[in-house]
């Protein structure tokens, strides 16, 4: 359903659901909880695109970043995942490294 | 009694959190924990029955399924920090609320602005920093504001101030001795690979704007000029306009200006004349 809704171009990425999930990880501990023993489940309650849904899984926090999730989210989803301040900071700089740019999102704003 | 008490200071998680990284710069940090300390002081002088919180939070409570520009909180407590502990390092508590005055004060507001109201609230590092210093025991009833500075479209700095105005009014309404403070970054680029960068000559000039109540400067800010030269999280100006402008015709001091990139902030301890 997620493919043939992006297919009558309507929505090119899904930023605001994978911003969803992280926002609702971070305030929310029953999510919280079926994030840790019910991964799957949970995950296709979003309408992720597969980019994302690997960059979720991996947790591939700089493609996070170039995908276009806003840092005072991501930071928190990094936090999950035990990330040292510094290494959040130098995993989103390889993300833009390996990925390129931010695609999407408030870090866009002057180039649109 | 009116509004007693007004101030401003920053909020970055890193000022509490990232304590132990600052050790290189412990005698700067330490001059603004003691000017935070001292504004506490000056508040607990005036002795307030409630402190409003002007806040910019960050996804704790408000989402892009529903974002206001402006909400009051009218709660009986509070509960906060929601990041966790030990990356904070603020201990979670329950905070009370004042839900009466809350509730006066968001009828009040409303003859001049349109406000949310949110009887749950969930503190971020965006309060929970504040109220670290400034009421450490957590026996100050207070009400946060949100003003989105997150996410554009952003409310105009005209209804900022417009806002700041209403909330003044209605303070000076009540029969409470209540302070007022808000909080937020100056230029910075929280979160991002940028991190620790701070415009200092932008931050000092918007400051010399603001202790001198420059109102017409104040408003003359665009976002894209704001984004440009003080960086996405320089869009958190909203909540020192609000008090700018709850304070008009008066002119402020400012106790503590330093850049602090480990803390991602140049962090700002100021008071403003209460007339």
């Amino acid at each position: 359903m997620t493919i043939e809704f992006r297919s009558w171009g309507l929505r090119d990425v899904s930023l605001y659901y994978v911003q969803k999930l992280i926002y609702q990880l971070n305030r929310d501990m029953r999510v919280r909880e079926r994030f840790g023993t019910d991964r799957e489940a949970l995950l296709k309650e979003y309408e992720l695109t597969q980019e994302e849904l690997e960059a979720i899984r991996t947790p591939d926090i700089g493609k996070l970043f170039v995908l276009g999730v806003n840092g005072q989210l991501l930071m928190h989803y990094a936090a999950l995942h035990r990330y040292p301040w510094a290494n959040y900071i130098q995993a989103m700089r390889d993300g833009v490294t390996k990925y390129g740019k931010v695609r999407e999102g408030l870090y866009t704003m002057l180039e649109k | 009694m009116p509004l007693v008490f007004a101030g401003v200071c920053s909020h970055a998680p890193g000022i509490t959190g990232r304590a132990h990284l600052a050790e290189d710069v412990a005698e700067k940090r330490d001059v603004f924990y003691d000017s935070l300390h001292r504004m506490r002081e000056a508040m607990e002088e005036k002795d307030p029955e409630a402190l409003i919180v002007v806040g910019a939070e960050h996804f704790a409570n408000f989402f892009f399924d529903n974002m206001p520009a402006y909400c009051i909180g009218m709660a009986d407590f509070y509960e906060g920090p929601i990041e966790d502990e030990e990356w904070l390092a603020i201990r979670r508590t329950r905070i009370p609320g004042a839900p009466d005055i809350s509730r006066r004060l968001i009828t009040e507001v409303m003859n001049d602005c349109d406000v949310a109201y949110a009887q749950e609230w969930k503190f971020d590092h965006g309060i929970a920093v504040p109220l670290h210093f400034l009421t450490p025991r957590y026996d100050l009833p207070v009400i946060p504001v949100n003003i989105n500075c997150q996410e554009p479209p952003l409310t105009p700095l005209h209804r900022v101030w417009a806002f700041g105005k209403a909330l003044r009014k209605a303070c000076d309404a009540m029969p409470e001795r209540v302070a007022l403070v808000g909080t937020g970054g100056i230029s910075h680029w929280p979160c991002t690979p940028d991190s620790g960068t701070i415009n200092e000559a932008f931050d000092r000039d918007f400051l010399i704007k603001f202790v001198n109540n420059r109102k017409d400067e104040l408003l003359a800010y665009t976002d894209e000029e704001v984004y440009r030269d003080a960086g996405h999280g320089g869009f958190e100006i909203r909540t020192f306009i609000s008090i700018a402008a709850a304070t008009e015709g008066a002119t402020g001091n400012l106790w503590f200006y330093a850049p602090i990139p480990i803390f991602a902030v140049g962090c700002t301890v100021a008071t403003m004349t209460v007339q």
